[in-house]
Order: C-alpha cells, then sequence, then structure tokens
C-alpha cells in the first residue's frame, strides 16, 4: 500500500487532478475553495501545466470549454455563487457534449449567503444547474480521500461519457486535513475522435456545438442524450450502507452531514436503536434501487441535510413515498451536531419509525 | 482552360445564409483567404459567436467551435492554451457579441495578450434578432429598440473598441478597416493577413474591426448601405492601425 500525506481536503482534489493527467485549470478566487487555485498556481507552471486566473467565472467555464473542446482533461472550481455564474457555461457543454471536472465546494446561499459549509446547492448540481434538458454526474465526497479518489473518478466518468462531472463538496471537506492514500488506479484510454485540434488536412473539421435549430435534430440529441443517462443510472450509482441489515430507521446523509450522522447512529445503537444509513456518493445517478429497497424493510426514513431539505425529495421519489421521511437539519453554513440526530433518531425509534 | 478565380479552401461548398448585400460574405472569404496563403487550415480552429455569423462553423472547412453568447475570446484562449504551438485560433464576433455581452471577455483576452486573431465585424445593429440597437449603434440611430433613434442622454454612446483597447498595455495590434470598396476590401486583406501572421510569430493579441453593412436591418439597398458606410460609420469609426507594438518598437 502506498504511502498516506496528510493533506487539506481542497489540496487533495488539486493534488488528485494533476494525478488523473488534468494539465489545464481556470478559475477565479471564492471563498472557501482558493486554495485549489493557490495549488495549482504554484504546481501547473512546473509541471508544463496551465494555470490561469480568468476575470470572471464565465470566462473560467469558457476557457474550460475551450480545452474541453480540444480533447483534453480540464477543470475549474468554486463555490455556490461561482457556480450560479457558470451555469451558462455548463449547459454549453452539456449541450455540445463536453467532459471536465467541475469542483463546487458548497457555502451558504441564497445570493451572496455566508462561507460557512453548506449542501444548499443540491437542488442546483442535481437538476444540472442550468437550462435545458440535461444532468451532470454529481459526486460526493465525505472524507479527504474520497475528495482525492472522487476527483479522479470523475475525470474518468466525464471522459466515458462525455459530460460534465461535478464534486459536490463543501466547506468543511474543503478545509479538513486527513490522511490520503493519492495511489489511483489507471483510467481506461478514451478515444476522442470529435476534438477539434486542426484537422491536420486529413479529415474533414470537427465541430463542437450545442446549436440545433431544426426542431427535430435537436429532439433526437435530447433524446439520445437520455439514452446515455439512463446508462449511466443503471451502471453508475455509487453509495454506502451502514448498518442497514437489521435497520428500522434509515438516515440517509451525503458528504459532511454522513460524517455527523454516523457517530449519532452508532450511540443510538448502544442505546438498543435499530438504525443504519445510506450514504449517496453519486447524487446524480441518485442511487434509488437501495432506498427503494430499504422503503420495504424500515419503519422510516431521516434525511439530514445542511439545507432547507434537498435532498430529501429525491428520498420521497425513490421510495415512492412509502415511508415517512423526516427532515434534521441545519442551514446557513451551520452543522447539525450529533446530539440533533440523534434526538431525531430517538424520537422516530419513540413513534415506531414515524416523527 | 486557367482557373483565374476559385472558391479558397479554406471554405466549405455551401450556400451561406447570410443576407443579400450583407458583408459577412466577404470577410468570409477574406479570412479563408489569408488562412490557404499562410498555408495553416490544418491546425486553425475558428471559434464562432452567437448572431448573425453563428453557423459560421459550417462555413470554415478548418475545425470550428461555437462558442456563448459573448464568450469566444474565453473559448479561445483555453483552445490556444491547450497546445500553443500548434493551434492557430481565431474568433468571429459581432458587435453586440464582442462590444456588449463579451466586453470583459475582449477586454481580458486583450490585456493577457493572447495570443489569438479576432475577426470583429463592427455593423452597429444586432442582425440576428432583427435590428435591435447595439452597442456600436451611432447616435441617433434607428433601431428597433431605439425606434426614435438613438438617445445618447437615456442610453449613453457607442463604443470605439480599437480605441479603447489601444490604452491597453497588453494587445499587439488593433486595425480598423472596412469592406465598401474594392480598394477597402483589399486593405482589409492585408489588415486580417497580418493579424494571423502576428499569430504565427508568437507576437500576440491581434484585432481586426471591420466595419460592415447591414442592408436589411438598415433598411437599405446593399448599395446604399455601402454608402451609408462612408457617410455615417467612418466619420465616428475611422479606419487605421491603432495599434502596432512590433512597429512601435522597429521605429524606436
Amino acid at each position: 500500500m502506498a504511502d498516506k500525506v496528510l493533506m487539506k481536503g481542497n489540496e487533495a482534489i488539486a493534488e488528485a487532478a494533476i494525478c488523473a493527467g488534468c494539465r489545464h485549470y481556470f478559475g477565479y478566487p471564492i471563498t472557501p475553495q482558493t486554495e485549489i487555485a493557490a495549488y495549482m498556481a504554484k504546481k501547473m507552471p512546473k509541471i508544463g501545466g496551465c494555470f490561469l486566473q480568468a476575470e470572471s467565472e464565465v470566462a473560467a467555464i469558457n476557457m474550460v470549454y475551450g480545452v474541453a473542446a480540444t480533447g483534453k482533461r480540464v477543470m475549474t472550481s468554486s463555490s455556490s455563487p461561482g457556480i450560479s455564474l457558470k451555469a451558462e457555461g455548463l449547459s454549453y457543454m452539456a449541450g455540445a457534449d463536453l467532459p471536465a471536472l467541475i469542483v463546487n465546494v458548497q457555502r451558504g446561499g441564497p445570493g451572496l449567503g455566508g462561507i460557512q459549509p453548506s449542501q444548499s446547492d443540491y437542488f442546483q448540481a442535481t437538476r444540472g444547474g442550468g437550462h435545458g434538458d440535461y444532468r451532470m454526474l454529481v459526486l460526493a465526497p465525505a472524507s479527504v480521500q474520497e475528495m482525492a479518489s472522487l476527483t479522479v473518478k470523475g475525470f474518468d466518468l466525464a471522459d466515458k461519457y462525455r459530460m460534465t462531472a461535478m464534486i459536490l463538496a463543501d466547506g468543511t471537506m474543503g478545509q479538513m486535513m486527513e490522511p490520503v492514500s493519492l495511489d489511483f488506479p489507471e483510467a481506461e484510454k478514451v478515444e476522442k475522435p470529435w476534438a477539434t485540434t486542426g484537422t491536420d488536412m486529413a479529415r474533414e473539421h470537427n465541430i463542437v456545438n450545442s446549436l440545433f435549430l431544426q426542431p427535430d435534430e435537436l429532439e433526437r440529441v435530447n433524446f439520445e442524450r437520455y439514452e446515455r443517462y439512463a446508462y449511466i443510472e443503471a451502471n453508475e450509482t455509487m453509495y454506502e450502507e451502514y448498518l442497514m441489515e437489521d435497520a428500522e430507521i434509515c438516515v440517509a446523509a451525503f458528504g459532511i452531514a454522513s460524517r455527523v450522522a454516523k457517530n449519532a447512529i452508532n450511540e443510538a445503537r448502544k442505546q438498543g436503536i435499530k438504525v443504519g444509513m445510506i450514504r449517496p456518493i453519486t447524487l446524480w445517478p441518485f442511487p434509488v434501487a437501495p432506498f427503494a429497497a430499504a422503503a420495504d424493510k424500515v419503519k422510516s426514513f431521516i434525511s439530514v441535510e445542511l439545507s432547507m431539505g434537498q435532498m430529501i425529495e429525491d428520498i420521497k421519489l425513490a421510495t415512492s413515498c412509502k415511508k415517512p421521511v423526516t427532515l434534521c437539519n441545519r442551514a446557513g453554513g451551520i452543522i447539525p451536531s450529533p446530539e440533533q440526530v440523534l434526538e431525531a433518531i430517538q424520537k422516530a425509534a419513540k413513534n415506531g419509525g414515524a416523527e | 482552360m486557367a482557373v483565374v478565380f476559385d472558391k479558397p479552401h479554406a471554405l466549405v461548398d455551401m450556400p451561406m445564409h447570410y443576407c443579400p448585400g450583407c458583408t459577412h460574405g466577404i470577410i468570409h472569404r477574406l479570412v479563408a483567404e489569408v488562412i490557404d496563403e499562410l498555408g495553416i487550415e490544418g491546425r486553425t480552429i475558428g471559434i464562432a459567436p452567437v448572431g448573425c455569423s453563428v453557423m459560421a462553423y459550417d462555413y470554415f472547412a478548418c475545425d470550428m467551435i461555437e462558442a456563448a453568447h459573448g464568450r469566444a475570446p474565453a473559448v479561445a484562449t483555453g483552445v490556444k492554451r491547450s497546445d500553443p504551438d500548434k493551434h492557430i485560433v481565431f474568433t468571429y464576433q459581432g458587435d453586440g457579441d464582442l462590444a456588449s455581452i463579451g466586453m470583459a471577455e475582449t477586454v481580458h483576452a486583450a490585456a493577457r495578450n493572447e495570443n489569438i486573431t479576432v475577426i470583429f465585424v463592427n455593423n452597429a445593429i444586432y442582425g440576428m434578432t432583427g435590428g435591435q440597437m447595439a452597442p456600436t449603434s451611432l447616435p441617433g440611430q434607428v433601431t428597433q429598440t431605439s425606434p426614435y433613434g438613438r438617445d445618447t442622454k437615456h442610453c449613453g454612446f457607442p463604443i470605439r473598441v480599437c480605441e479603447m483597447l489601444s490604452e491597453l498595455e497588453g494587445p499587439e495590434y488593433l486595425e480598423r478597416v472596412t469592406v465598401n470598396s474594392v480598394a477597402n476590401i483589399r486593405k482589409a486583406k492585408k489588415a486580417i493577413k497580418k493579424a494571423f501572421q502576428n499569430q504565427i510569430d508568437g507576437k500576440g493579441f491581434s484585432l481586426v474591426e471591420v466595419v460592415s453593412s447591414c442592408p436589411t436591418n438598415w433598411g437599405m439597398t446593399p448599395q446604399a448601405a455601402l454608402k451609408w458606410i462612408d457617410d455615417n460609420m467612418l466619420p465616428y469609426y475611422p479606419l487605421g492601425v491603432y495599434k502596432d507594438r512590433s512597429a512601435e518598437e522597429d521605429a524606436k
């Protein structure tokens, strides 16, 4: 096993991206993710890569669009308000079927909001963020190790499916330090015959484009894209189940919320409460199957979120509202405490599952 | 029989969608002739804008990318930085795209002296959407969204892009040309060729502003529109070289 190094979450993302072969980074400063840019600014010139601070998030995502069009691995990172600005580019990249990695180290919103950790961009991320019918792969790390390994995975999936992948982290994940192994599996090489790298006078010109003025043509590319999405839903969903074998109460949480929830679940187990957790690792595709299966076994669900309740809607959809789903949340940059989550679990246990 | 006139190789043999009398066709041809003459088609990537020339990606035979409205210089930056030694990158943008919604991208690409070529077609109107006021519409100019004439007290003054960018330290070369006569078309081609040659030589950001006509949305015949350029556009947008750093340095 390779040695582990102690890293901040944001730095782990940057180093993992370099390991994944990313040599182009474009970004604009915004708290709490600026360490990624700083790391890239230091490293890229030394390894023949390109770090460029763009004039805006809008420009940064369009620089990403340019590199992605040439078939090279490229990324940008930002935090919530900046991601809103990148939404235009995300939609265009979806329309032009371009792969890239986007990192959102979330902070509280809406508007300028705050700079403390949040998960309130769940809707934005899992529904694509910009205009039009499209999806993004959304990966939710719950440790610094996953910040790194899901970054590599994100590049691989983006290339494989010609779409953007987003790391949906939060301020805590970005700032906290944990040991990380930077030993990653070798990715499958993906050919990109569509890339605009110059014809070399050896082929017809390639066109990277999202404009389809004929409605039947635009409908066709949308249908094709959704066939690809259906394949991804069937094959790329990732989640972790924790103590679910005999669980009567199912906690659902991702990212930092799952770390807090795990503490609360361990404490509840000591008190004899049969509680487990499903932790989605891919937020899109959402792990529908384990939630649907759990709905036939457990008495109720508790969604632990750093938002006003966003993932809870996907849980209700995945379980066809078969069992009650309650929300245990904090918002505005505050993380629920293990005690708050434990209390929610105890309440659910007392009510025979329902709150 | 000797061929005396032919379609440039860098233009795809297909009908263009431009209105009769529109000067986009001439400017496309000039860009394509330059690409041919410099022998760079195989390594050139063009960036089309949003606006009348949105479908330029179909017309140029080199690799092409369609950018979001105004973002062509940012996209071009990415393409150039992806392989600076190989890629020759040009953007082809109208006045709404370059000087309104994309002004930040334009200014910063120029300030960085990004080694790209920008073809800026200024016809003082939004053509594709049916003739609205542009950032370069003249004072008093009647458009769909300035039906009583552009009132500078209400919506300010048109922007002279070459003059504005010439204040920056960054850009290598800025020239304004027009294509309303044979003589002017020849001068325009010379400027476009220089703008591409500069990129090949690694000199940096080169922008050629081509003062153009829009007979359809100006509500004129093509001939009258070309005359309107002389009578109305050129007094506000004087032709000439606004910056040529290498020439300035050579002169020192």
